[in-house]
């Protein structure tokens, strides 16, 4: 049983008019086994919460905190907060010329599992990982990312929180850019490391169109940099309905 | 002076072709200030195969097959007395590559080495740079028709190294012509891989891989010459740079001749700087008097180490300095594996990690 705890955090980001806040006082408890998904309209702050609680360098951390069964996430390194179970799947995956995806899966498991995989299993292991998200085996002689179609990239995504089975995943606009078998195969691949694994999940979304493939415990209405509104799945379908724009003019 | 070394002035740093060149750290190699000693540093590290003989003949035998107008390349001629040949029987395949090593003394050398590659000869060359030197050198490389080169110089010098050189292919029909420039080690490497074309259907495949840390210069300046019709050249040099005073300059001059018809080239330089205080001059130059090519071009591009990249990999818990080692070896790969031999991958990877290992201390 994990616990990722998130108190009044705020972000700002320093640009070139100096430091901008985004986040705004943040409070969110996500437990092992749950889907919380988050919604909000464009540019209310959803990836800046997923990317401060990762550690990307851009983002400053001005107030509150953030901890995984304790322990303080926003005192550890971006590695370090990957080898202590948190996982972000990013909307725009980066791309690593002459890095292929085995080797790249390979190190990042060594690291996480703090050692090498054993050759026999592994091979078999990713294997079976990249059939059940229709992978061609040949995508893991390719480089990181590069060339790949914005499905091949989330597959990729899902692909390795599949093989470094964190404790809380971080799903970022996951569903962007997918038509809907691609849709539906990444969404079984998160249902299946739920299944398997008692994953907490934070999804991260501008449309209730994933949810119906990945069912949310929770729904928390995002905008401003803060969460204004929470509730169950049925808090969706208001959105679905009504849309952003009583929690932008409010 | 004699009267034969005053024919090539000595330059004074503001040549066009000097201008990016420590003149005071070459040693007098530019001027011939330093004393050179007659000696042949050139040897293979194994046996010959059938075919193939390494020679040290007068240089008066063996006259230059082309006109250069590098001022070190023309004091070499003057000076040397014998020079290196390694000659290539027609018809000869080998499997395993001619390994030459240099085993320089404490004084300086003047250095010219002919390799000749005979009809339809395929063959890997070889030549491993180690330990101190201060040398000037020209390799004259001559491929007859329908000969297959690889050619591979790794300069692995220690940091007191002052190399500066010439490498002239003289590529015939339907010969190809591989080579691949490593320039790791030394204080000073000045390398200028020239190529030129004496038949239709022949091909110059250039690349070259550089790693400068604190204090390095390394120069690589090359120039294709297309004078005859229907040949094909490509060039892609790739660097890294990181520390004080870290320099790299990349010449890359194509000449398509009037005449030169089907031509089709393309070149490419990439340069990574890692840190601050690092300098990449990156100079890609084309002339072109025929309009009836197949195609020229030239790109070059010199960036910051991508944080973003390493972003992502130490989100996927992999640590910093191993993350940063993999997309440098990745910058590379893309040279690094067309070498064909795992062995040679292996040490030239791991001399990059070497290199990247300096830059956190």
């Amino acid at each position: 049983m994990s616990v990722l705890e998130i108190k009044n955090l705020q972000v700002s980001v320093l640009t070139d008019a100096g430091n901008k806040e985004i986040l705004r006082g943040v409070d969110l408890t996500i437990r092992s086994g749950e889907t919380h998904a988050i919604m909000g309209p464009n540019g209310s702050g959803k990836s800046t919460l997923a990317y401060s609680i990762a550690g990307h360098p851009k983002y400053i951390i001005t107030e509150g905190s953030v901890t995984l069964d304790g322990a303080d996430v926003l005192e550890m390194s971006v590695d370090e907060r990957a080898k202590a179970g948190l996982f972000l799947a990013m909307q725009y995956p980066v791309e690593v010329p002459g890095v292929s995806v085995s080797n790249f899966l390979r190190t990042a498991v060594t690291a996480i599992r703090g050692e090498a995989p054993k050759v026999r299993t592994w091979v078999g292991e990713v294997k079976a990982a990249m059939a059940s998200l229709n992978m061609d085996t040949d995508f893991s002689e390719r480089n990181v990312n590069e060339g790949f179609s914005g499905g091949e990239k989330k597959r990729h995504e899902i692909l390795q929180m599949e093989l470094l089975k964190p404790k809380i995943a971080i799903l970022d606009e996951t569903d962007s850019g997918l038509d809907v078998d691609a849709l539906r195969i990444v969404s079984e691949g998160v249902n299946r490391v739920k299944a398997n694994s008692d994953l907490g999940v934070m999804l991260i979304t501008h449309y209730t169109r994933i949810l119906r493939y990945i069912k949310p415990d929770y729904v928390h209405v995002f905008a401003n940099g803060k969460i204004v509104e929470e509730g169950g799945p049925e808090l969706a379908d208001k959105l679905e309905e009504k849309g952003y724009a009583e929690y932008i003019t409010a | 002076m004699s009267l034969l070394t005053s024919n090539y002035l000595t330059p004074h740093g503001r040549e066009e072709e000097w201008r990016f060149t420590p003149l005071k750290r070459l040693a007098g190699l530019h001027d011939l200030s330093l004393d050179v000693a007659d000696h042949i540093s050139i040897s293979s590290k194994a046996a010959l195969a059938a075919g193939v003989s390494l020679t040290t003949p007068d240089a008066a035998e063996f006259p230059p097959g082309y006109a250069s107008n590098d001022v070190v390349t023309n004091r070499i001629r003057q000076n040397v007395k014998k020079i290196s040949l390694l000659s290539i029987d027609k018809d000869i395949e080998l499997s395993e590559p001619i390994f030459l090593k240099r085993s320089c003394g404490n004084t300086a050398e003047l250095s010219r080495l002919v390799i000749q590659a005979g009809v339809n000869s395929r063959a890997t060359v070889i030549i491993e740079n180690n330990g101190s030197a201060q040398i000037g050198e020209e390799i004259e490389i001559s491929l007859a028709a329908g000969a297959s080169l690889n050619f591979i110089t790794l300069q692995e010098w220690d940091r007191d190294a002052v190399h500066v050189g010439q490498h002239h292919a003289i590529i015939a029909k339907d010969a190809q012509f591989t080579s691949y420039v490593v320039s790791i080690g030394g204080s000073v490497v000045r390398i200028s891989p020239t190529v030129e074309f004496t038949g239709p259907g022949a091909f110059a495949d250039l690349y070259g891989i550089y790693f400068a840390t604190d204090g390095q210069h390394l120069e690589h300046r090359i120039h294709v010459d297309h004078n005859v019709p229907n040949a094909k050249s490509r060039v892609n040099y790739k660097g890294a740079l990181a520390g004080n005073d870290a320099r790299t300059v990349w010449i890359g001059d194509v000449f398509i001749h009037k005449g030169a018809d089907g031509t089709d080239t393309y070149e490419l330089n990439r340069n990574l700087l890692l840190t601050d205080g690092a300098r990449a001059d990156s100079v890609p130059n084309l002339e072109i008097e025929t309009g009836e090519i197949i195609g020229a071009g030239h790109a070059s591009t010199t960036g910051r180490f991508d944080d973003e990249q390493l972003f992502y990999l130490q989100s996927r818990g992999i640590p910093s300095d191993i993350a940063r080692r993999l997309v440098i070896r990745g910058f590379f790969a893309e040279i690094v594996s067309k070498l064909k031999s795992e062995e040679l991958e292996e040490r030239l990877m791991g001399r990059i990690d070497d290199e990247l290992a300096k830059v956190g201390e």
